[in-house]
């Protein structure tokens, strides 16, 4: 039994993600392609990123980003050039083109409505407090009169 | 014979949730007293009757009864005994059982507690309760019954899910269950002050109890789900922005946004309609957590039961509670007409200014959640919204939530100002800036995240400090009047502090992370920035449902031995998977946190060492957030609140209407 689970064991997939053999040996070109496997997502997982998948295909892509970049590609090059094979949902960061504008737009956009909707009420409520204080009413003037005329 | 007496008895609770339902409505309705007074005994007996179901699925999964399909799906014999419990929730039935449980465990509390509410008010409260149990427990009985039987029991079950076994998992479901459904109660709260047509400050102060207590478990659950990723799932990570993990975080920061607003109800009759919205968004968003993770919408790392026709029936759930709820809400609304009146520089303003932040931060991070479903049915695009877009997205108003925090909660009520409660905060900028400065000044790359961060976390902190100064007033004995604060006042400091707490460790594990990966080779150091690792052995061993293969790494820092780490690998043979324990030697500074990988072709182990400055820092803020909350919680202001209302209710049987 104890033989069966450490063969089993063995045939488990790797846990180890990023692994030594892929390592670039230029650390300015590791971290650039860290930084750019960071934002790509594996395909068959779910939402993760490829750092930090174990599937075959996470690997294929570290492996693809390290080559574009010692191809001479720059970050936006190698990222099209992937996103040309897999599509753009490898990315993380969804671009701002088409209709994700609205994706983009709509935390600011919502800022500006809530702070418009909350600036008027809370002026309002500040106003609400005016009258009171702007003297009397016609009943209360004419009132007033008659006391002072007694 | 014990699982047939639970599936009875969530029958007959089910009976009883629909008559509490009713018959109090209508009691309420007609006025009719003796009809109303059906709620507390139902609420007793519906609770009881589940927790009876509830402890029978538990006896099935301690004694490893294979002949329920719940129990062969999720457990094994050989399990240790807590994670045999733990299985309970582990479980899309077992979970909504608890589910449940919890919604007839808060209702009971609201008529156990509820004396000092009006009758109306307390039988339409439990009334609205009883219907969310009742549709649930519908759901369960129809779509998703635990006490199915198997047809042929097996000698022995699939075991629970390898991640799931896990103390720190164990104990997350029933924190965030507690909390999503501890919403419910303020959304009950919110529909029967809107069938009531009132809504004063007794209101706020009788809802604002249930939401913080929600609040504060809300906290712990997320808590105790981004410690256990951060230590299992071995990437050193702590919020994935994942659907789920959104689907939790959403509830809690409206719940934060509705404990502040209804402060401003409970003190100045302000923001009434508002508060009652955010009552019903809250628990709205609860079950839009609840849907994304049983329908399997989303893909998310933790869609446990993906069926789209329990996607269907809680998409029913959600329409009919929400709809019904904003319907009344339109209708309704218009009669809360405010009372207080307060500046433009106000506290009441501040508090806005606080729901605003919120409210819009929480409304980003649901658009971004659903946007790959809109995208893909609008636009036909399939695209993702990952941590780029939510970090980028999120993070401004959260610091503007900080640099407004310290300014909005030094001011008083009414009439604030501005000039004034800036004045006592010009140390704290000060230091803050410095601070920053010193964290500008000490890193090696340009990010800004560092110091900002450190800034916004130490202009919070600061700012509680001279706010807690400020409330003792002046003269002697300062220190003395520093203790007798009312507990709401030290709940505020606590939490508040939590919350920057958090921004320093978040701020730091974002911006100065450290990551290495090495082949190491037995007794040969390699170094990660200052700290020099040895690895000494890796060994196998059995675990009781696994096998372990633990390495030794000794760390030296400064030439100073500072401990043995063993990170591990588990493999889990019934489930076929693996897991990581990361070894993680902390201190207030950092975690130092290794990991173990494979063996490699031509000798050695794949090892990766993270240095995470300040993690530990997240948690401590997140737990200061929840003794805020309880210390709030504990302010005897609540209790003398309700022996004030009982000595004068018979002068007064009924609070004065809302205009």
């Amino acid at each position: 039994m104890k033989h069966l689970v450490l063969i089993l064991m063995l045939l488990a997939t790797p846990l180890a993600a990023v692994e030594p053999d892929e390592v670039l040996s230029d650390p300015v070109l590791e971290a650039r392609a860290l930084d750019l496997s960071k934002g790509l997502r594996c395909p068959v997982c779910q939402s993760e990123s490829i750092d930090e998948s174990n599937a075959p295909i996470s690997k294929d892509l570290r492996l693809l980003v390290r080559e574009r970049l010692v191809a001479g590609d720059s970050d936006r090059e190698a990222l099209d050039f992937i996103v040309a094979r897999y599509g753009e949902f490898v990315l993380l960061k969804p671009t701002f083109g088409g209709a994700n504008w609205i994706l983009w737009a709509a935390g600011p956009f919502m800022l500006l409505v809530a702070a418009g909707v909350g600036t008027s009420y809370v002026r309002r409520r500040s106003r609400a407090a005016a009258p009171q204080d702007e003297g009397l009413d016609a009943d209360e003037a004419k009132a007033l009169r008659e006391i002072l005329s007694k | 014979m014990i699982t047939e007496l639970g599936h009875f008895a969530l029958l007959l609770a089910f009976g009883v949730a629909i008559i509490q339902t009713i018959v109090p409505l209508v009691g309420a309705a007609k006025g009719w007293p003796g009809w109303m007074a059906v709620a507390e005994p139902a609420a007793t007996v519906q609770f009881v009757l589940i927790a009876a179901s509830f402890g029978a699925l538990t006896w099935a999964f301690v004694t490893s009864d294979f002949s329920l399909s719940v129990v062969v799906a999720n457990s094994h014999s050989m399990k240790p005994m807590i994670y045999k419990i733990s299985g309970v929730w582990g479980n899309h039935e077992g979970s909504m059982l608890l589910w449940v449980l919890i919604v007839a465990l808060f209702g009971a509390m609201a008529a156990w507690f509820g004396a000092q509410l009006p009758t109306s008010l307390r039988a339409r409260v439990l009334a609205v309760q009883a219907s969310i149990g009742v549709a649930f427990m519908a759901f369960i009985l129809f779509t998703s019954n635990p006490f199915d039987r198997m047809m042929v029991p097996p000698f022995d079950g699939q075991d629970l899910n390898p991640l799931l076994q896990d103390p720190g998992l164990a104990f997350h479901p029933p924190f965030l269950y507690l909390g999503y459904v501890g919403l419910s109660m303020a959304f009950s709260f919110a529909v029967a002050a809107l069938i009531e047509g009132r809504v004063d400050a007794a209101w706020g102060r009788w809802v604002r109890p249930w939401t913080l207590a929600a609040w504060v478990f809300l906290t712990i659950g997320i808590a105790l789900g981004s410690w256990w990723a951060y230590y299992e799932l071995g990437w050193g990570g702590f919020w994935f922005w994942d659907p789920v993990e959104n689907a939790s975080f959403m509830p809690w920061l409206l719940a934060a946004a509705l404990v502040h607003s209804a402060i401003v109800v409970e003190k100045r009759e302000a923001l009434k309609s508002w508060t009652i919205l955010l009552a019903i968004l809250a628990f709205g968003f609860s079950l839009i957590g609840t849907f994304i993770v049983r329908s399997g919408l989303l893909t998310s790392v933790h869609a446990f039961a993906n069926d789209p026709d329990r996607g269907v029936f809680i998409l029913a759930i959600m329409v009919f509670f929400m709809g019904g709820a904003l319907i009344l809400f339109a209708f309704r609304a218009g009669a809360m007409e405010a009372k207080g009146v307060f500046s433009l520089a106000s506290r009441e303003s501040a508090l806005v200014v606080n729901n605003l932040l919120l409210a819009v931060s929480c409304f980003v991070v649901f658009f971004g959640t659903m946007w790959p479903l809109v995208a893909e049915m609008f636009f036909d695009r399939k695209l993702s919204v990952g941590p780029p877009f939510f970090d980028a997205a999120f993070t401004p108003f959260m610091i503007l939530l900080g640099l407004a925090l310290p300014i909005g909660s030094s001011m008083p009520w009414k009439r604030a100002y501005l000039g004034r409660a800036l004045y006592p905060l010009r140390y704290a900028f000060v230091a803050a800036v410095a601070i920053g400065g010193l964290a500008w000044a000490m890193q090696t790359g340009r990010s800004l995240i560092g110091p900002v961060g450190m800034f916004l976390g130490a202009w919070v902190l600061m700012g509680v400090v001279i706010d807690l100064a400020q409330r003792t007033g002046r003269g002697p004995n300062r220190l003395a009047r520093l203790f007798r604060l009312p507990g709401a006042d030290w709940g505020k400091a606590t939490a508040h502090a939590g919350l920057g707490v958090t921004m320093l460790g978040v701020a730091g594990i974002y911006a100065w992370t450290v990551e290495d990966i090495q082949v190491a080779r037995y007794n040969e150091p390699f170094d990660v920035r200052g700290y020099e690792l040895t690895l000494r052995s890796v060994s196998n061993s059995n675990g009781p449902n696994y096998v372990a293969t633990t390495a030794v790494i000794d760390v030296v820092h400064d030439g100073v031995f500072l401990a043995t780490l063993m990170p591990e690998k588990r493999f889990y043979p019934v489930a076929q998977m693996p897991t990581t324990e990361a070894a993680i030697h902390q201190n207030w500074k950092r975690d130092l946190y290794v990991v173990i990988g494979d063996e490699q072709e031509n000798g050695g182990w794949a090892v990766r060492t993270y240095i995470k400055v300040m993690t530990s820092w997240i948690w401590l803020g997140c737990t200061l957030m929840a003794l805020g909350g309880l210390f709030s919680l504990l302010d005897r202001r609540f209790r003398v609140a309700v022996g004030a209302r009982k000595a004068d209710k018979p002068a007064k049987p009924d609070p004065v209407p809302a205009e």
